[in-house]
């Protein structure tokens, strides 16, 4: 039996292609005494990695994913294990070809090769393909195929050759062991295994379809399930044989029947997404003695895989059907799957056990290093925080969540999926108290965070006819799915009269004690330093004066600040927060998210409805712009209900937020639609605020405008001043205010709609701005500008793009173009920096 | 023109460790995945042979639940054309039973105009182990029978059969209709090819009852043996390993030198 050190300053558990990686870049990076361990053998333990295809397509619509895929692949590269091989995804429908000239705009986004070729082009270098079983095809030139296991012994071998790294096989981890600490907080303290226990500060799980498992044995959730994709392995085929290597054709992605064609060595790998979920619990995966390969090779289910056999067959009869070619190999391969099909990555609410999970091949080395960077500095070079663990909200760490959305997604892996698309399963976790009311208003709800929130209101459709064009019909199906022009009726009637807008997905949690400011300050860019009843707007920035968030603070007492953010992210907003309470302190962080929900009111008659329910002086000498107190409100009937009111707006009206014990916001609801009504208020949705309404005032959004990768400069949201007190990412934020800027955030619009075909078009966001004629662009970190968001501006009668431009092509008036399904509209710039096209002044929150 | 019937068991793959059923009736085949034998394989393997070199066709035929046809399907898949299943609780069927119900398929295949001269089995189930089906089914059909080869070709109305004996290498010579029992080994057993899987997922399988019901003594339970101590024997590390490499193979019969 093998045993283990006693102590590490890390133990890494794992020794797939996440684990290796790790090893490799934490010493890289200077971390001593590093222990690695995994239950099986080496160089291949059992897990995903042994049986990955090993193929990396690298054009994603996530750019996350795809600057991480980038970075593995370059390297895979200096590893000498990536062999080029080219890629095609074809097309056998017109659906698919869009989504085809979808991934161009993301090929072009990203910087990355890629054309639309015909059947033809395919045929010539794929001469086993059947050329009339599709249409078409997108070809990225630098897509290959890896070896992982070579890769991952090349780290481990670079990991141990600084003498830091020691590396046990064999010993399986049998607790996590935690100790309390203040604050109710936890913290890792030793690795129990088979082969004697491991004293540790700090523990990562690279445990792929057993990370939950593990996690469970520290009582953190994991929220991934081991899920089967079914790959089959036919030959030796004589078209393969006569080629030296390992592959010598382009990998083949049929992409309407979820299926890859892919050459290996004599054989041809044919691979499933097209078969039922079938998903396993981590403890039901069997042991390394149990299994009849590995563990994650689980027994093949024919029967699930027979439909994808005959239309392979289909496209490559003369290959798949050639004299010898057997079926040598076919397996039920594991790999893991999470609820939001993005990977689980980052320090845990345990302190110090960190998570790496969840991650595929073609990401493994870019988050080795990217992990590793976040755990040495507290931040990576690549953002990411879509794949933070700590984005999880209560609901979604069930395990059901994840079997149930993973169920939906699957067939989802090569499908063609809108921007919007919106879950089925699981949902209504998290009703606001106006729910009833809202369903009866004929809501249709998006889901942000459990949160059912109305995007627009069928009820409001009276306003369509009203309101005629203004409203900018959208033509074309896939431009309006998952939207309607009801909500940009909305839009104009919030401009004219008021909206109420139920905001109860807010994250709010109050920050309360002695160090309570020193918290806020050291965390905040924007002074916090303030008289009580003063709201606070400013961006929240890791060390390197990148964003890791932005939101709003409220001073509500000496020593009581209130902090709201948007669900989306706020659980990792709260978990920064918390990380940065005092160790030895009696400052304390309490979510309020449950108990108060929010409602916000504005436009031009925002301030005759309040006033029409309060006697509280609510006036613009008597309640000023940022400033929060609390008010009653006392509708005709019922009781008078304390709120407190926030003056403040992210749609650039008149208004007020009114947090509301969630008891009374029903009844506040129903209070501020009745007293609405005669000004002509309507209840709007989401749609308006979290677009339309914004985008008009050129408001950015964290996750779209703002990431790590961003920063204030950039952003144009530098003040003229920076606050004397320290905060995290200061050094960084006056380090950029000195330099010049490599990006520009600018605002443009879209100056003719119309398409070849004569249809109107309208971008979702995520395409690329081109110069007029088409010709790329490239910032001064070599990136490539694309619409980070897109949506109407019914006010201004324009569609809207926000993109970060080259500093040479900011200027207004600066005519571009914006490439949507392949086809160049134009545009022109309208904003430099954060100055709205609409009201530049500010004149209507006033 | 010989037409074989070739005869498999669902069984579950043994090839890891063994994992009983909760009720100790059955061995469990939810990681391990279920496959009929190796000696069935080639079984299946020499049956497709012989009928191709007599312009035969071989019929495959299970006695099993309904996840059975999966086993049939696959020997459809690498060359049978014909499948029989009797839909039956394979574990209540002991030796006597199993052969009876191979026997009326032969009969009643007889009747039916397609006769097997040739009954081929392997020579034990992967599960039971009770090497009796082959000479009770020879025995209730009056043929005759050899055990264990491992190769069968067929001529001028004989099977020859061959295999390893415990004094050598043995050839029988057995006048049609005969039943041959298998021995892995002696052919290399094709993997089904895409068109083969194909044809075989949309081949009919003729299903049928039992003809009588189980007889004989039923089983308690199965008991796992305890596990066999291993032990570890570093043989050194990097090149300096190699001759003590060459000397272990050269012990286990593996390298000559």
């Amino acid at each position: 039996m093998a045993e283990v050190p006693a102590t590490a300053d890390v133990v890494v558990i794992g020794a797939g292609i996440v684990g290796n990686s790790l090893v490799h870049h934490l010493t890289r990076l200077g971390w001593k005494n590093v222990v690695q361990i995994d239950k099986g053998a080496l160089p291949n333990p059992g897990g995903s990695t042994g049986h990955a295809s090993n193929f990396i397509f690298t054009v994603d619509h996530s750019r996350e994913i795809t600057d991480i895929t980038l970075d593995s692949v370059a390297q895979y590269k200096e590893m000498g294990v990536f062999t080029e091989s080219g890629g095609f995804e074809i097309a056998r429908t017109e659906e698919r070809m869009e989504e085809l000239r979808r991934r161009m705009s993301s090929a072009r986004a990203w910087g990355i090769e890629a054309e639309l070729v015909s059947p033809a082009f395919v045929k010539e270098k794929v001469p086993f393909i059947e050329e009339d079983q599709f249409i078409g095809a997108f070809w990225t030139p630098g897509v290959g195929v890896v070896d992982s296991l070579r890769a991952g012994t090349i780290m481990r071998e670079r990991a141990q050759a600084t003498g830091e790294l020691t590396v046990v096989p064999t010993v399986e981890v049998i607790g996590l062991d935690t100790e309390d600490g203040p604050h109710g907080t936890r913290r890792i303290t030793r690795v129990r295994t088979t082969g004697g226990d491991i004293e540790a500060k700090t523990v990562v799980i690279a445990a792929g379809v057993w990370s939950p498992k593990l996690g469970d044995m520290a009582g953190i959730s994991i929220p991934l399930t081991p899920a089967v994709h079914q790959m089959i392995s036919v030959g030796p085929c004589p078209q393969l044989t006569e080629k030296e290597g390992e592959i010598s054709f382009p990998i083949i992605r049929d992409m309407d029947t979820f299926c890859y064609e892919r050459q290996h060595g004599a054989d041809m790998e044919v691979g499933s997404y097209a078969h039922r979920a079938i998903l396993h619990e981590p403890e039901d995966i069997p042991s390394i003695e149990q299994a009849k390969l590995s563990p994650t090779e689980m027994p093949f289910t024919e029967d699930d895989f027979d439909p994808q056999l005959e239309q392979a067959y289909e496209l490559m009869p003369e290959l798949l059907g050639a004299e010898g070619a057997e079926i040598r190999y076919a397996i039920n391969g594991l790999l893991s799957l999470t609820c939001d099909g993005n990977p689980i990555l980052g320090e845990s609410e345990v302190a110090g056990l960190w998570t790496a999970a969840a991650v595929w091949i073609k990401e493994g080395p870019g988050v080795g290093r990217a992990v590793a960077e976040w755990m040495t500095h507290g931040h990576s070079e690549i953002d990411l925080h879509h794949s933070d663990i700590a984005r999880f909200h209560q609901h979604q760490k069930r395990r059901e969540h994840t079997r149930l959305r993973t169920t939906e997604s699957f067939i989802k892996t090569y499908g063609i999926v809108h921007p919007a698309e919106q879950y089925e399963s699981d949902r209504d976790q998290r009703l606001s108290p106006m729910h009833d009311s809202q369903a009866k208003l004929g809501a249709v709800f998006f889901e942000t965070a459990g949160w059912e929130r109305p995007f627009w209101y069928e009820s409001n459709a009276d306003l369509l006819e009203q309101y005629g064009d203004a409203v900018m019909p959208r033509e074309h199906e896939w431009d309006s799915r998952w939207w309607s022009p009801i909500i940009n009726a909305e839009h104009l009637r919030m401009r004219e009269a008021a909206a109420v807008i139920d905001l109860s997905a807010f994250c709010i949690f109050d920050i309360e004690g002695p160090e309570a400011l020193d918290v806020v300050q050291r965390t905040c860019v924007a002074q916090c330093d303030v008289a009580v009843g003063k709201v606070i707007y400013t961006p929240v920035l890791d060390a390197k004066g990148g964003f890791r968030s932005d939101l709003t603070v409220m001073r509500l007492g000496d020593d009581h600040f209130r902090v709201v953010t948007g669900g989306a992210h706020g659980m990792a907003d709260r978990a920064w927060f918390a990380g940065h309470l005092p160790e030895g302190g009696t400052t304390t962080l309490t979510d309020r998210t449950d108990d108060v929900s929010t409602i916000g009111i504005w436009g031009p008659r925002a301030r005759d409805i309040v006033s029409s329910l309060t006697s509280d002086d609510v006036s613009d000498e008597g309640f000023g712009f940022l400033t929060c107190r609390e008010i009653t409100l006392s509708p005709p009937s019922g009781a008078g209900i304390t709120v407190l009111a926030s003056r403040i707006s992210y749609v650039g009206e008149l208004g007020w937020e009114l947090y509301v014990p969630m008891s009374q916001a029903a009844d506040l609801w129903e209070a501020l639609l009745e007293a609405g009504a005669p000004h002509g208020a309507r209840p709007a949705g989401i749609g308006v605020y979290g677009t339309t309404g914004r985008i008009e005032k050129g408001y950015r959004a964290y996750g779209a405008e703002l990431d790590g990768e961003r920063s204030i400069v950039e952003a144009g949201m530098q003040r003229p001043k920076v606050k004397a007190a320290d905060f995290v990412g200061k050094e960084a934020y006056l380090a950029q205010r000195e330099a010049e800027p490599k990006a520009v955030l600018c605002t443009l619009t879209v100056d003719d709609h119309t398409s070849a075909s004569g249809m109107k078009r309208y971008m979702l966001g995520g395409e690329p701005i081109l110069t007029r004629d088409g010709g790329a662009l490239a910032d001064g970190h070599g990136h490539h500008p694309y619409v980070t968001s897109a949506g109407s501006a019914p006010s201004l009668g324009k569609h809207v793009l926000l993109a970060y431009l080259p500093p040479e092509q900011a200027t207004i008036g600066n005519e571009l173009a914006v490439s949507y399904m392949e086809e160049l509209y134009p545009v022109t710039v309208g904003s430099i920096d954060a100055t709205p096209l609409l009201d530049p002044t500010n004149e209507r929150i006033r | 023109m010989t037409n074989p019937l070739v005869c498999v068991k669902r069984v579950v793959d043994s090839s890891g460790e063994v994992v009983l059923t909760e009720d100790g009736q059955g061995v469990d085949g939810r990681y391990a995945g279920f496959t009929m034998s190796a000696h069935e394989e080639c079984a299946v393997e020499l049956a497709v042979q012989v009928a191709g070199a007599t312009d035969g066709s071989a019929t495959v035929m299970t006695l099993g639940d309904a996840d059975a046809v999966e086993q049939l399907r696959t020997a459809l898949a690498v060359g049978c054309t014909a499948a029989t299943h009797v839909v039956a609780d394979a574990q209540a069927y002991g030796p006597a039973d199993v052969a009876r119900e191979i026997a009326a398929v032969v009969r009643d295949h007889e009747a039916a105009g397609t006769p097997h001269e040739l009954v081929l089995l392997g020579n034990d189930a992967a599960d039971s182990g009770d090497f009796q089906v082959g000479i009770r089914l020879a025995y209730e059909l009056g043929w005759p029978v050899v055990n264990g080869v491992s190769t069968v070709s067929v001529a001028d109305g004989e099977v020859t059969a061959s295999g390893a004996g415990p004094d050598g290498h043995e050839t029988y010579r057995l006048p049609l209709p005969a039943v041959v029992t298998i021995l892995e080994g002696g052919v290399e057993p094709r993997y089904p090819t895409v068109p083969g899987r194909m044809k075989a997922k949309k081949a009919p399988v003729e299903e049928r009852e039992p003809v009588a019901a189980p007889t004989g003594t039923g089983r308690l339970r199965l008991v796992l043996p305890p596990p066999t101590p291993s032990s570890v024997e570093i043989l050194g590390e990097g090149a300096s390993a190699a001759p003590a490499v060459v000397d272990l193979f050269e012990r286990l019969g593996v390298l000559a030198r």
